[in-house]
Parts: structure tokens; C-alpha cells; sequence
């Protein structure tokens, strides 16, 4: 195992941020935390990074204690904090060249492996790192965290408020490093990224709720999911909600996701009760289940 | 301006130096429409919700925001519109409740009318047991959906959302769409940006600015239908590809 992570517990004052969370990651593996903001993803983190001390549990990165051998896991892993902590008034390769020298490197020695991120970044390598853009900025995090060739990497939260072209660029990117050998855990808010991992954990204040592969973690949701769609969004989220069998309804996309209490919905009866409520250009059919569904479910 | 446009928007631009940020764009929003702003990073959102809002002038063009001009009523703008960004939304060092007072005395309401405020509010989101709470305390999902009630204090004719579900969760962003679907229904104008591609869905139109220039302005439906698929992210995809 890459990572292995048994019953770890840390709190802060009296918030709970990580409750007995245990999972493994395989060597190779592309292996997702999925959940948003205070679920504990970055706790989690800074413990495999050896950045911070349970309060129970045990953990391995490597085969390393994270305890005992906290010096071998920081020579062995890459970690991308969410937030940029990168020197802002040194200039692009200077950042680099930096943290080639503090692991006992050179950018020469690994260029290899940043070469396809960090060759659209060189342009710029006079640049101070404070004067990027957004993706420039974690392009060269990327590059600084890979530099020392680490076994196992560490994306915390890397997509979070960047545009979906910028998000789908990034994730080729992570999928090229995978197949160079890499064991990566990366950490999202964005449920539709969690498809391109090899397994996902769903996690929410603090507590797995699931860990599955993506494609077989939507089945595990319990019933058939409606798409209802009619032409005024906001008097059919109230109209369903009253629905006596209703059981969830979420906005989504330019459909309602609905489930109904009952084993089979009456589609007639339904559509007369929309109807009923004003709403006028009724579709409803069933949809299939994304992983955003499983997690509304799992956290509800 | 007609009656039923609340944003009309004509060539506006801003520079930097040689930098064109906002490179013409013009638009217009109608009462009571919610406006999806997309664009890549560094596209130039900001920079044109800025001007909108009244707090950067514009190099050239034309805007009247509310019925009040950009260059010369600023300030009339900026009591007639609500704003809130992910980065900035309310003090976490006030409780929920001070944090009412406060922007409800900023905007200029009485204290009778704030305390009639407060109490629709803490009623509507179910704030009972947080209300004397410090806002730092709470989720950022509960932070948001009193950001964005709050940014509605003063009853404004339109409310500017920079990202305000950047990083919540998905139940969280649902409860938090209702809210601006329920805005929007009372006659609330709704602007908003949003790295969602699933929310561009909800919105009335979308416009999707690429290096300074808004590339298309469409329902999201015909948007679809123009670029020939089946998502709103597909449709960002192809308009913003291998832009950096």
C-alpha cells in the first residue's frame, strides 16, 4: 500500500475535523477525496504530510510511519497545498531551482517529469511567481512539488476556482503523471471530477461516507432518479416539495432531480398535479445517477 | 433604457496600460432575469463587474446600471444594488446578528426596519440557534446563504454574485439557488458568475467572455443548440480552449 490510513481522529478545541477516518491507497493509484469546504480533506493532508499529529490513529505514506519516519516521508512525497506558498518575489525558476536544491536535485536531473507542465510555463521562468496567472501559478506549484521525483503526491483542493478549461487541462495533466508511476491523492470540492479518479472516498464533516470506484459508487444509490422539467424552475421546486410522495428534489442543471417515496412513480398523476400548480411544459423521465446524487443522498 | 432593462451595458472598455481588460462588450439584463457572467480565468469578469458596480471607471463605452450612469451616478448605483463575492461577504468577528445591524445601517435602513429585517431573515433560513453565534464559527454554506440574504437587505433592484458556491457543498448550492431562483421570482435581477458549468444551466441567459470580449449571449438552450451540444460546459469548452 501507498497510503495507508487506520481509525485517524484530530480535533480542534471542541470541532471535530477528522472523525476515525480510515482508507488505503494503492501504489499507481488515482485516488480521489471528494467534499466540500470543512469536510476535513486538508486535515487530512497535513497529517499524511507529517504537517500535523493526530490524536488517534496511525497512518503510513510509503511504508512510512508518519510518526517514527516523518524526515523519509518529506524526502518521498510532493504536497500541493490549496492555497498558493509559493515565494511570490522569486522569479519562476528561481521557485524551482529552489526546491530542487533544498531535496539535493536539479532541475536537470528530473526534468523529465515536469517537462510536459513546466514547458508552458518556461516562457515566463524570468517571471516573478507573484505576477502569474491563476494556472500559470499552479503550474509551477505542480512542477515544485514533483521536482525531487516523489513516490507519492499530494493535491490538495488544486482545481478549486479555476475554470473548467483550465480544471479538464489539469486533470490530463495528473493522468500523464499516474502512468509515469506516480501514487497520487487529490482532493475536490467538484463532483464531476471525482470520475476521473481510480476509486473515490465521499467525505463530509469529518466521516467517509463511501468508498468506492466512481462508477460503482452510483449504485449504491437506492432508487430510480427523475429528470422534471417545466417552464418556471422556481414554482416547480416548490410544487414538487409539497408533492405528498416526494422524497428528495434538487435543482440540477437545467432539470429537477426527483425521487419519489414510493418504489415507482404515477406519472400521470403527477403531471396532473404540476398542472394543477400552474406549470405548464411538463417532462419528467427517468435519468441516471451521478455521483453528486449519491453524495445529496449519503449527507442527507 | 427601456423600463424592462436594469443593466444595459454599450462598448465598454477598460485598460491598463495597453492591456485591454474589457474589450467592448455589450449587453443588456432585464428586470427580473437571472444573468450567468462566465469566462475563464483572467477573461476579464471581474474587471467588467467592477464597472457594473460602480467601483472602476471605465476607460470608454457606456453603462447605466439601476437607471444610473457609471461615469456619473456611481454612488446612486451603489445603494440601488446588492453585492457579494466568495472573498469578501461578512465580518467573522460579528455575530450573525451584529453582522444584520451592521450592513442593514450601511445600506441605510431604520433600526425599525432592520429588526423587522432580522427577524424575517433568522425565521426564512432557519437561523434560531446561531443568531448570537460568531459568523467565523459557521460552515461556509451557512456563511453564503446569509451573505447573499444580506446582500437583499435593502430591497435592491439587482444583486451581483461574484462565485458565491465556489467550495460548498452540493446540498448547500442547491438551497443557495433556491434562494436566487425565489430573488429573481420576486423581481430581483440576479447576476451572477460561476466556475459551475451545471449553474450556467439554471440561469435565464449566459453570456461567456473570452480575452476581454464576450463570445456568446444566448438562453443556454440555444447556446446548445448553436455550438451542436448537450452540455453548457461542452459550449464553454469549445469557446474557451487553449485560451491562457
Amino acid at each position: 500500500m501507498s497510503i495507508s490510513v487506520k481509525n485517524i481522529s484530530k480535533s480542534f478545541k471542541d470541532v471535530t475535523a477528522v472523525n476515525d477516518v480510515s482508507f488505503e491507497v494503492k501504489e499507481g493509484e488515482l485516488f480521489g477525496l471528494i467534499g466540500p469546504d470543512g469536510a476535513g480533506k486538508t486535515t487530512i493532508f497535513r497529517i499524511l504530510t507529517t504537517l500535523l499529529f493526530a490524536d488517534k490513529g496511525t497512518a503510513t505514506v510509503a511504508n512510512f510511519d508518519v510518526i517514527e519516519d516523518y524526515k523519509e516521508i518529506r524526502n518521498n512525497v510532493g504536497y500541493m497545498p490549496g492555497r498558493f506558498s509559493l515565494y511570490q518575489d522569486l522569479t519562476v525558476e528561481e521557485n524551482l531551482t529552489f526546491f530542487a536544491t533544498i531535496f539535493g536535485t536539479t532541475i536537470e536531473e528530473n526534468y523529465d517529469l515536469i517537462k510536459d507542465i513546466y514547458i508552458q510555463i518556461e516562457p515566463f521562468k524570468k517571471r516573478r511567481a507573484g505576477q502569474l496567472s491563476g494556472g500559470m501559478k499552479q503550474k509551477l506549484a505542480l512542477s515544485c512539488a514533483l521536482i525531487h521525483k516523489p513516490k507519492v503526491l499530494f493535491l490538495d483542493e488544486p482545481t478549486t476556482g479555476v475554470d473548467p478549461v483550465s480544471r479538464k487541462e489539469f486533470w490530463e495533466m495528473l493522468k500523464r503523471l499516474q502512468k509515469k508511476g506516480i501514487t497520487i491523492l487529490v482532493s475536490t470540492p467538484y463532483m464531476d471530477e471525482a470520475a476521473l479518479c481510480d476509486r473515490i472516498a465521499l467525505i463530509q464533516d469529518g466521516k467517509i461516507l463511501q468508498i468506492d470506484d466512481p462508477k460503482e459508487i452510483v449504485k449504491h444509490f437506492p432508487t430510480t432518479i427523475y429528470d422534471i422539467k417545466a417552464d418556471n424552475i422556481y414554482k416547480l421546486l416548490v410544487a414538487l416539495k409539497e408533492y405528498k410522495h416526494s422524497y428528495s428534489v434538487y435543482p440540477f442543471g437545467e432539470f429537477v432531480h426527483y425521487t419519489d417515496k414510493r418504489d415507482a412513480i404515477d406519472t400521470k398523476e403527477l403531471t396532473l398535479f404540476l398542472k394543477d400548480k400552474g406549470l405548464n411544459n411538463i417532462i419528467i423521465q427517468p435519468t441516471e445517477t451521478t455521483i453528486e446524487d449519491t453524495f445529496m443522498e449519503l449527507a442527507k | 433604457m427601456t423600463d424592462t432593462n436594469v443593466i444595459q451595458v454599450e462598448n465598454l472598455t477598460k485598460k491598463f496600460g495597453d492591456f485591454v481588460a474589457v474589450n467592448a462588450i455589450t449587453f443588456e439584463v432585464k428586470k427580473g432575469e437571472i444573468f450567468g457572467f462566465l469566462g475563464a480565468n483572467g477573461a476579464g469578469k471581474t474587471t467588467a463587474m467592477k464597472m457594473l458596480i460602480g467601483i472602476s471607471k471605465p476607460t470608454s463605452g457606456n453603462a447605466k446600471v439601476a437607471g444610473f450612469d457609471v461615469f456619473t451616478n456611481s454612488e446612486d448605483i451603489k445603494k440601488n444594488i446588492g453585492y457579494m463575492s466568495q472573498k469578501f461577504a461578512l465580518y467573522d468577528d460579528l455575530t450573525v446578528k451584529e453582522n444584520i445591524t451592521f450592513f442593514g445601517g450601511i445600506y441605510g435602513l431604520s433600526r425599525k426596519k432592520i429588526e423587522e429585517k432580522r427577524q424575517l431573515l433568522v425565521e426564512e433560513l432557519g437561523l434560531q440557534n446561531i443568531v448570537n453565534e460568531l459568523v467565523g464559527s459557521l460552515p461556509l454554506g451557512w456563511k453564503q446563504k446569509i451573505s447573499f440574504s444580506v446582500a437583499l437587505l435593502h430591497e435592491p433592484k439587482i444583486v451581483f454574485l461574484d462565485e458565491p458556491t465556489g467550495g460548498v457543498d452540493p446540498i448547500t448550492r442547491r438551497q443557495f439557488w433556491e434562494m436566487i431562483y425565489k430573488a429573481s421570482n420576486n423581481g430581483t435581477t440576479v447576476f451572477v458568475t460561476t466556475h459551475y458549468m451545471d449553474e450556467a444551466e439554471y440561469c435565464d441567459r449566459v453570456s461567456i467572455m473570452v480575452e476581454g470580449r464576450i463570445e456568446a449571449l444566448d438562453t443556454p438552450k440555444k447556446l446548445k443548440e448553436q455550438f451542436k451540444v448537450n452540455s453548457m460546459n461542452d459550449v464553454f469548452l469549445k469557446l474557451a480552449r487553449n485560451i491562457e
